[in-house]
């Protein structure tokens, strides 16, 4: 079994761009990381692509018709995270050198809408309006927020530090600092967050290639490595989006358990780990993920956000490129463009949102149905 | 003008006043809401939910839902309301619109009963009702 390296990375910057479409930003992404790697299509062995609702293959004519095994990868919110690992499991097995994990999608402006029974829900579910992702945000802090003593001065502390972090990565959206008082005075969307909490759907590609050992260090870049990777699904009594009922008996949510294995896979813990991106649709997200992998306890997020534990400088900088509140969310994308970011944080290219001495990074997207993508990736 | 409930065998509404339906799957004894259909109810024994419980948790919904929503749409006219999460002790936490105005007075623990609320007209002239909690009185 070899080890799988990432050997080239491209992203085309998220946002909104009027003149693109979702495919213009995918094959602009893959030929980036082509670059990035010194690689042409034509090195390119396999392909695993996603796109929402979409065929990602339909990039092929116009990267090149060169009868590359390429397969469409669809997984809700893990969409990139799950190509990411087929592509990972194709070279481990040794059956492949040489290939790339792409995700990108362009999507309407406001709250995603969601047909019940594509679902498995029944109708009166969505028409009375209790079928909406910012809903379950609102209401999965609300209740953390109360038994963990989390204040909603916290909520704002995690946007503000994306919106800071955002300005010196060229490849987000909103890039201009907000001041904690707007934050916290701004509108609610769903309470207690307000629409500087949320992050918004938006668009952009991402595409990372990836290596053997014997490939990546042929061409002298062995530089990052995938130390592990783990995409769970929910677990009995978790608290997912989508849910007319829960359990009175409650569980573990899916990124416990996506983490748990991906640190075991690696044969590392949360204290090894020295930048992380998690999945930040919104402030309380950041705040319940730092616990659910790892990193504190319940309720310690409250004193880590006081003292900016998790700024760049800090003792754990989370989401340096200002994550999904400051890119949005292309949803195949979005958990690529973490990788992405822990990519230039390992080989140093983060400039002023550098964070020193990068070793070890680490990135989780968890989302829709209620599922958990991790990877860690390191010298 | 008849008074329509939103979806058949979601509620009942008898003298002692509503109740939720849920199931009863027959091999594990676990409760689900709502009642299964189709295939799958097969497997369920039809169970009325105690009518009160406890606020799990909440939210405000602060601007319109996209399609399929049947409320308000239109941004001018529409007016927030609240969505929580109710545990009936014993039995299950469920999902619901919150029939309350004062949203700062919800807090996780307040005890709550259930409600039918009228939620929209039809074209014809029809109301269409739906379950919600309210604080208990």
């Amino acid at each position: 079994m070899s080890d799988v390296y990432i050997i080239g990375a491209g992203i085309h910057p998220f946002g909104r761009h009027d003149d693109k479409t979702a495919l213009d930003q995918g094959v602009f992404a893959v030929r980036e990381a082509l670059k990035d790697a010194g690689l042409d299509w034509t090195d390119i062995q396999f392909a695993f692509g996603g796109t929402s609702g979409g065929n990602s293959d339909a990039m092929l004519p116009h990267l090149g018709l060169t009868g590359v095994q390429f397969i469409n990868v669809a997984n809700g919110c893990a969409t990139g995270g799950s190509a990411l690992l087929s592509g990972y499991w194709a070279i481990k097995s040794g059956e492949f050198d040489l290939g790339v994990a792409l995700g990108f999608d362009k999507h309407p402006r406001g709250a995603f809408n969601a047909d019940p029974k594509s679902w498995g829900l029944p109708d009166w579910y969505g028409q009375t309006g209790m079928m909406l992702t910012t809903q379950f945000f609102g209401m999965k802090i609300r209740r953390y927020m109360d038994l963990f003593g989390i204040s909603e001065k916290s909520l704002g502390l995690v946007a503000e530090k994306s919106f800071q972090n955002a300005v010196h990565a060229p490849h987000a959206w909103r890039r201009q600092p907000v001041p904690l008082d707007t934050i916290l005075q701004a509108e609610p969307i769903n309470d207690p967050l307000t629409k500087y909490m949320f992050c918004s759907p938006s668009e952009g590609g991402v595409a990372l290639i990836l290596a053997s050992e014997r490939k990546a260090k042929e061409l002298g870049r062995a530089q990052v490595r995938i130390r592990g990777a783990a995409v769970r699904t929910r677990p009995a009594g978790s608290f997912e989006v989508f849910s007319p009922s829960l359990d009175i008996e409650r569980g573990k949510a899916p990124t416990e358990l996506a983490a748990k294995a991906a640190f075991e896979m690696a044969g590392l813990g949360p204290d090894d780990i020295d930048v992380a991106q998690l999945q930040d649709t919104e402030s309380g997200a950041e705040i319940m993920h730092m616990a659910e992998n790892g990193f504190c306890k319940d309720g310690e997020q409250e004193q880590w956000l006081a003292e900016g534990r998790t700024k760049i400088g800090g003792k754990l900088p989370v989401n340096t490129d200002g994550g999904c509140i400051a890119c949005g969310e292309p949803v195949a994308a979005s958990g690529l463009r973490q990788v992405f970011e822990n990519v230039v944080q390992i080989r140093g290219q983060g400039g002023a949102r550098q964070v020193d001495g990068a070793r070890v990074a680490y990135s989780q997207v968890y989302g829709a149905p209620g599922l958990s993508a991790v990877c860690i990736v390191g010298q | 003008m008849g008074r329509l409930p939103i979806a058949d065998k979601l509620f009942t509404e008898g003298p002692d006043g509503p109740r939720l339906l849920a199931g009863r799957d027959r091999e594990t004894g676990k409760l689900a809401f709502p009642m299964p259909a189709g295939a799958e109810a097969r497997r369920y024994d039809e169970v009325a939910l105690s009518p009160r419980g406890r606020l799990w948790s909440y939210t405000v919904q602060r601007f319109p839902p996209k399609l399929p929503f049947q409320g308000e749409q239109d941004p001018a006219k529409f007016k927030p309301y609240a969505v929580g999460y109710v545990e009936i002790p014993g039995e299950i936490i469920v999902e619901a619109r919150l029939e309350t105005e004062s949203f700062n007075g919800l807090k996780v623990g307040l005890p709550m009963e259930l409600v039918i609320v009228p939620f929209r007209l039809t074209p014809e002239g029809d109301e269409v009702v739906t379950y919600a909690f309210k604080p208990a009185t």
